[in-house]
């Protein structure tokens, strides 16, 4: 504890710098999966490649992966594009299954009914499947971000910042007591984070809390 | 108008839906494709907004060919009504009736208060105009279905089995709520069904369809019922063809015999007598073997259907006469009071009448 009190300031510093490891590769995932999740959708042949390349890449180990990119991006080892391309390659590998999975979920009579309303089919996608899709790719995003939150500690024994830091430095100087606020520190970001998922998945689909669901049918 | 010129649709895989398709469907009517599945007809229907295109032949509407216009904006111009309803069920019942409104431009503002008012019209109470697709019943569903398509006020309404998915008791109100809405409003209905008594209740015109998507016969469905083009029309209009051609046809020309009424309290008199309330509606029969009992309300007889002679038809006149149980059906006038008797034979001499007149024409 008193190794806490005394270190207040680093912990802070590498709390935000674990954060802004973690975070934008989620989003970016996100924004990347949803067109890869509706074009997997097409045919048949483009589902089975998507899903499977996806399957494989998230089997990559991420302290290989983080020492692959630099030799394929021609970056620096400890640039934080690595981090970040890395990240994202496994946050787009979890979620384009479940967009696929979300969006072909969504009862092809409601699709229907809004082509024959008139919507565009742009319009549609984004008015009417998207949405219906947020309760399933909310549930994806928020193993995406945790487990991101997660791998962002792997990366600090290749030396890049954030909590994994206080592992490899605990570990390196023998301060137990940063090992363990390390540790801690990973989990309740990762329940503060997955928490906040969840309440803006609900914030945004009120719909689906009610009783009945989507419809009785 | 909606026409359809020599129009064919084969499938990919071959399979022909609808096979050389004439038609005309007349403004300000319900006109109801029937037939058993895979006659085509709901191909057909889905034609007309292009939510499948023809493989060959030409639709209009309103004398403009649908294949030169834009798909989405046609469709924004015509009203459609699936089955389940097909509700957005991530939208409130009123953004949902207010879609193709937003669709078509309008301020969100303008469009909820024109959701608000096709609520009304097709009979949701207000309440429910913030509630999801998923808290409502069926049949509201397909009230709120039918709001929907009415919001822009397309001047066509496509209908794809509506009904078929709600109990019988709440089928038949909205069917009867269709016809009122469409005597108020006017709309070129074109409705699908398999069902051929819907067919026959809200059809003006009924075009019933073979297997094969071949037109077997289109027409009104008095004519229907009395003269099916053929065979297959014959079978799949089903049995009691003939009672329920009754229903076309007008009872204006059958007379009314006497009827003997008594209030209770009173003293009747022997055989059959029908007891009204104050106001001359009928109550039930009494029956006195000797005379002179006295009616008694506790004592009734229940009387059988009621031939209103404000809209009557000869099916319902000869139905009154059946299920009396005296063999005198009870003829009322608009607001339900007892004004006389019809006689089973009369009706059938009714009938013979007209088919004299017809036969003569």
């Amino acid at each position: 504890m008193t190794w806490v009190l005394g270190n207040l300031p680093l912990i802070g510093s590498l709390t935000l710098e674990h954060l802004a490891f973690a975070l934008p590769p989620v989003v970016l995932g996100l924004v990347l999966a949803v067109p890869l999740g509706w074009l997997a959708n097409r045919t048949r042949v483009g589902r089975t490649v998507t899903i499977n390349v996806a399957g494989l890449l998230y089997t990559i180990p991420s302290l290989a992966l983080f020492v692959l990119i630099p030799p394929l991006l021609g970056t620096r080892i400890l640039d934080v594009a690595n981090v970040y391309v890395a990240l994202t390659v496994y946050t787009v590998a979890l979620l384009v299954r479940t967009v696929a999975d979300a969006l072909s979920a969504v009862p092809p009579i409601v699709v229907n009914s809004a082509t024959a309303m008139g919507y565009t089919p742009f319009r549609r996608f984004a008015a009417v499947e998207l949405q219906l899709s947020i309760p399933v790719v909310v549930a994806g995003l928020r193993v995406a971000a945790v487990s991101s939150i997660s791998l962002v500690t792997v990366g600090a024994v290749i030396g890049f910042g954030g909590l994994g830091k206080m592992f490899t430095d605990g570990f390196q100087r023998d301060i137990p007591a940063e090992i363990i606020t390390g540790i801690v520190l990973v989990l309740v970001l990762a329940v503060i984070v997955d928490g906040l998922l969840l309440f803006l998945g609900r914030v945004f689909t009120p719909w689906d809390r009610i009783g009945a669901g989507r419809g009785r049918r | 108008m909606i026409e359809f010129r020599g129009v064919t649709k084969r499938f990919p895989d071959g399979t022909v839906a609808v096979d050389d398709l004439d038609l005309q469907v007349r403004d300000g009517g319900i006109t109801v494709f029937v037939g058993p599945s895979g006659c085509g007809k709901t191909t057909s229907l889905r034609m007309v907004n292009r939510m499948i295109d023809p493989t060959s032949g030409t639709i209009l509407v309103n004398g403009t060919d649908v294949m030169k216009s834009d798909a989405a904006e046609l469709r924004r111009g015509i009203g459609y009504v699936i089955q389940q309803a097909g509700l957005f069920p991530h939208r409130t019942i009123l953004d949902n009736v207010a879609t193709v409104p937003l669709l078509l431009g309008w301020d969100r503002k303008k469009a909820r208060t024109r959701a608000a008012e096709l609520m009304e019209t097709v009979g949701l109470v207000p309440e429910m105009a913030g509630r999801y697709p998923g808290q409502l019943s069926g049949g509201q569903q397909q009230r709120v279905g039918v709001a929907r398509a009415l919001a822009a006020d397309p001047p066509v309404l496509l209908m794809d089995e509506p009904f078929s998915a709600v109990d019988p008791v709440v089928r038949e109100s909205l069917q009867d709520e269709l016809l009122k809405l469409q005597s108020e409003l006017g709309k070129t209905i074109v409705f699908v069904t398999h069902d051929i008594d819907e067919a026959v209740k809200l059809g003006d015109r009924v075009a019933v369809f073979r297997v094969g998507g071949k037109l077997a016969q289109y027409d009104e469905p008095g004519v229907l019922l009395s003269r099916p083009a053929d065979d297959f029309v014959d079978n799949f209009v089903g049995r009691d063809r003939g009672y329920r051609g009754l229903s076309f046809l007008s009872s204006e020309a059958l007379p009314l015999g006497e009827l003997r009424t008594a209030h209770c309290g009173e003293r009747a008199e022997e055989g059959w007598t029908l007891v009204v309330d104050p106001d001359d509606r009928p109550l039930g029969w009494h029956h006195d073997r000797a005379g002179g009992g006295t009616v008694d309300v506790e004592d009734l007889v229940p009387g059988g259907s009621l031939y209103d002679t404000a809209d009557g038809s000869l099916r319902s006149a000869l139905d009154a006469a059946l299920s009396s149980p005296s063999g005198q059906g009870v003829a009322v006038d608009g607001d339900g009071r007892a004004v006389g008797s019809v006689a089973a034979d009369d009706v059938l001499s009714a009938l013979a009448d007209v088919r004299r007149a017809e036969a003569a024409a």
